[in-house]
């Protein structure tokens, strides 16, 4: 991928926040941006990757992705390194101390919640590490200001040494709004400079550098107060006045245009004598803050009396609909009842996709008795649904692994002859997979991983890992090789087989065979996510209605291509009633990877092309 | 002065081209100088879930988001989707809905019923319908992609600027990639633009 010419300086454009802060970062010349994919984090290193003289680079975990950007900070260059919320939780041992050290090169982490779950495992709120290291914490409430505040975080970095949190949401990031654009400045490296005191945290250096990580952090509160990231606008009804951060500073702009509000783009630290000045101006003080009250929590310590989560949830985001019946409350006053209210329609689960190759996987995995099946996260997150119900756990990335050896270490006596499996994606194995894989061989555990190697990063939109051969901007990069990892790693080179996830016999007979010996085994199944370009389409295949029995086996497969077209009740020989469930194929979406054909006992699959001049020649 | 702001919600499932649509959108409403911004509320929709995008442009747009009630517009490019967000609709507001009924596994594995009937669901809570077939027309311009233009076409005479500002902008895209494509395109949003002026409620664009 060639880098693409960037569009002209001032000029207007409707941009996402995650493409108005690599464009920021391109034009604040950071030399140095690192990031793994997360929803909703991704595009910003995405599009960076796009810009010319910029280093960008998919990193196979949060932390390498912070250690990297600290590593250019220190030789003096500007740095940047994105996010998702949990991906900090990975990042935080770096963060930790990088604080003592502080920035050399300006230097901007930009980390993304998604608030209301969109695509994650939890929720949390970011916004603690500003308090929990000592670091200035930035909140855009729209694109514009994605792009303003990191423009204005490489200056802060700079001016106080410091690394800057950029603390954004899902309805930041992936917002579309009207942004103009500035022009590329000019940045020159300093480059390193040896200085072990600074450096090198050793418990004498670090204990040194602490009282001027306060004295920084006094300086930035000071910075807070003045600075124009943080902003009253006037209103006339002063009933209430609000105090908000990020996309909820757009929602009370919304809801309450006639109110005085005080901004906070610069939130950490605090702005409290600003804060208490505002205060003292409107009748009641509401703070709006996603998610958790840490605005608030500290106004109250500060003696600034507040509103804020005894009116406000503590979970998912915080707009106009959900402010406007709180503040009426305030007030004691009502709103109308809404006009329409919301139809009973059925929820639409995602599905994987028709030929996806895990979906042979769970239904393998369906077919097993007394397994329990820890899981990870990525598309074959899904396979937790509906039809497979095929995997047990959730946690974080790289879990399935120390969670699986967990449920065989922790066995209770009526566990005793349980099968326990490990389902991982490739790219989750090489971020955070690997470790946990050592220890299971280490201290001698009983687990099946099945890692299910699609040579991209699926769930995220498929991006490019240290397993697909291709760097960040596309072009060729060394490929790991997943049996000489899991060798290296201690599992025994006849425990570990590459399977076609296509072949339902051979996937279900290594599972069976490879759960049945009490030691670690790696099952690698090789097909290519079907979203990406080495997903070959085959031709597609039809149900000859006339030998369909409604038997149901290929539904179990979950294809979302496979359509029940009617229902019977019938009585078995032996008396049980069942339902038969007639199917169709649609034929426009099925890639003929031939998955539902293995379980169709009658043989009413075919390939389209057959049934078809089968119909020909019965026309005759 | 009061901030005049059109909120239209365009609904559907991932791969429909629910986002585009609405990319196609935004790009006129920018195109006559307003201030506009977009959101979805899209949860791994690339994998057949819910898609609902949400477009206001005006003088100055501050929440990207559509609150409840206060849609002037939903597009529904599928039928069930254009009933699970009505709520959504301001009273007086209008619907443009597709008539496709995309069936997701838990429905076709018997767990859920699929409404009998959106459309007439809808209108019995008293909201103006326009309801066309966008997959027909499209398949019988000989390609089902067409579909998007032929919803686009379809809203095109609901909206409050020209039929033309926004055939300008679905052309554009064709033009710079797939230039065979211009031609079919432009049938697509006549056919569905046809198809909801010879519905039965009359076709005032919104104030």
């Amino acid at each position: 991928m060639a880098a693409t010419q960037p569009s002209p300086s001032h000029s207007r454009q409707l941009l996402s926040g995650n493409e108005a802060i690599a464009r920021a970062a391109w034009e604040s010349c950071v030399r140095v941006a690192s990031a793994y994919p997360g929803t909703p984090s991704t595009e910003m290193l995405e599009n960076l990757a796009r810009y010319p003289d910029t280093y960008t680079e998919w990193s196979v975990n949060e932390k390498v992705a912070l250690e990297v950007a600290i590593g250019a900070s220190m030789a003096g260059s500007r740095s940047f390194c994105a996010m998702k919320h949990v991906g900090l939780n990975v990042a935080a041992d770096p963060l930790m101390t990088l604080t003592l050290t502080g920035a050399a090169g300006g230097m901007v982490i930009a980390v993304a919640d998604d608030v209301g779950l969109s695509s994650s495992q939890n929720e949390q709120d970011s916004r603690f590490w500003g308090r929990f290291a000592h670091l200035p914490l930035l909140e855009p409430a729209d694109s514009q200001e994605a792009y303003d505040l990191v423009r204005a975080g490489y200056e802060l970095s700079e001016r106080f040494q410091v690394p800057v949190l950029l603390r954004l949401t899902t309805r930041i990031c992936h917002v579309k709004g009207m942004v103009t654009v500035g022009e590329r400045g000019a940045h020159a490296s300093a480059g390193f400079v040896k200085d072990a005191r600074r450096w090198v945290m050793v418990p004498g250096n670090a204990k040194a550098r602490i009282p001027l990580m306060y004295e920084r952090e006094e300086k930035l509160r000071a910075e807070a107060e003045t600075s124009p990231l943080n902003y009253v606008v006037e209103g006339a009804d002063r009933r209430v006045g609000f105090i908000a951060t990020g996309p909820a500073w757009m929602h009370v702009q919304e809801a309450f245009p006639d109110a005085p509000a005080l901004k906070l783009g610069l939130s950490y630290p605090a702005p409290l004598e600003k804060i208490r000045a505002f205060a003292a101006g409107v009748e009641r003080l509401l703070v709006v803050e996603e998610t958790e009250p840490l605005l608030e929590m500290e106004l109250k310590a500060a003696g600034i009396d507040c509103h804020g989560k005894d009116l406000l949830p503590k979970i998912g985001e915080l707009a106009p609909e959900i402010l406007k019946p709180a503040v009426a409350r305030l007030l004691g006053e009502t709103l109308p009842v809404p006009a329409t209210k919301p139809a009973q329609v059925f929820p639409r689960p995602p599905t994987m996709c028709v030929a996806c190759p895990h979906l042979g996987v769970y239904y393998t995995l369906a077919q097993l008795r007394n397994v329990t099946i820890a899981g990870d996260i990525g598309c074959y997150t899904l396979g937790a649904g509906h039809p497979w119900h095929a995997l047990d756990s959730t946690i974080s990335m790289g879990a399935s692994m120390g969670v699986a050896l967990g449920l065989d270490k922790g066995r209770s006596e009526s566990d005793r002859d349980k099968k326990i499996v490990a389902v991982i994606g490739d790219s989750t194995f090489l971020h955070m997979g690997m470790q946990g894989l050592l220890d299971i061989t280490y201290n001698r555990g009983n687990v099946t991983v099945l890692l299910l190697d699609n040579r991209t990063v699926g769930m995220t939109g498929g991006q490019d890992n240290p397993a697909t051969g291709r760097d960040i901007r596309g072009e060729a990069a060394p490929r790991v090789d997943f049996v000489k990892i899991c060798e290296a790693l201690g599992v025994k080179p006849e425990r570990i087989r590459k399977v076609d996830p296509y072949q339902l016999p051979v996937l279900f007979k290594a599972l069976r065979e490879e759960t049945k010996i009490p030691e670690p085994s790696v099952i690698i199944t090789d097909r290519p996510c079907v979203l990406i370009d080495d997903f070959k389409r085959q031709s597609p295949y039809v149900v000859d209605a006339d030998k369909c029995t409604g038997c149901g086996n290929c539904v179990d497969i979950g294809c979302p291509a496979i359509h029940v077209k009617r229902r019977e009740k019938a009585v078995k020989p032996s008396g049980k009633e069942v339902e038969l469930q007639f199917v169709g194929i649609e034929t426009a979406a099925c890639t003929g990877c031939g998955l539902c054909v293995q379980p169709c006992a009658p043989g009413a699959i075919v390939a389209a092309a057959t049934l078809a001049s089968i119909n020909v020649l019965k026309k005759h | 002065m009061k901030n005049e702001v059109t909120n239209i919600l365009v609904v559907g499932i991932g791969g429909q081209g629910v986002m585009t649509a609405t990319e196609i959108l935004a790009e006129a409403a920018i195109s006559l100088g307003h201030d506009v911004k977009k959101t979805e509320v899209a949860g791994m929709a690339q994998r057949g879930g819910v898609v609902s995008s949400h477009l206001r442009f005006g003088e100055r747009v501050l929440s990207p988001q559509i609150a409840p009630g206060e849609a002037d517009l939903i597009v529904g490019f599928e039928s069930a989707e254009a009933l699970r967000w009505i709520h959504y609709l301001r009273p007086g507001g209008r619907v443009l809905m597709n008539t496709a009924r995309l069936v997701p596994p838990v429905v076709s594995g018997g767990l859920y019923e699929y409404p009998a009937d959106p459309v007439a669901e809808i209108r019995a809570l008293g909201i103006e319908v326009h309801a066309f077939d966008a997959m027909a027309i499209a398949l019988e311009l000989g390609d089902v992609r067409l579909g998007n233009s032929v919803m686009l076409g379809a809203i095109a005479d609901h909206l409050p600027f020209s039929a033309e500002v926004l055939l300008e902008f679905i052309l554009r895209r064709f033009t710079a990639r797939k230039p065979a494509m211009v031609e079919a395109n432009a049938k697509a949003f006549a056919g569905g633009r046809a198809a909801v002026a010879s519905s039965a409620a009359p076709a005032a664009a919104l104030a």
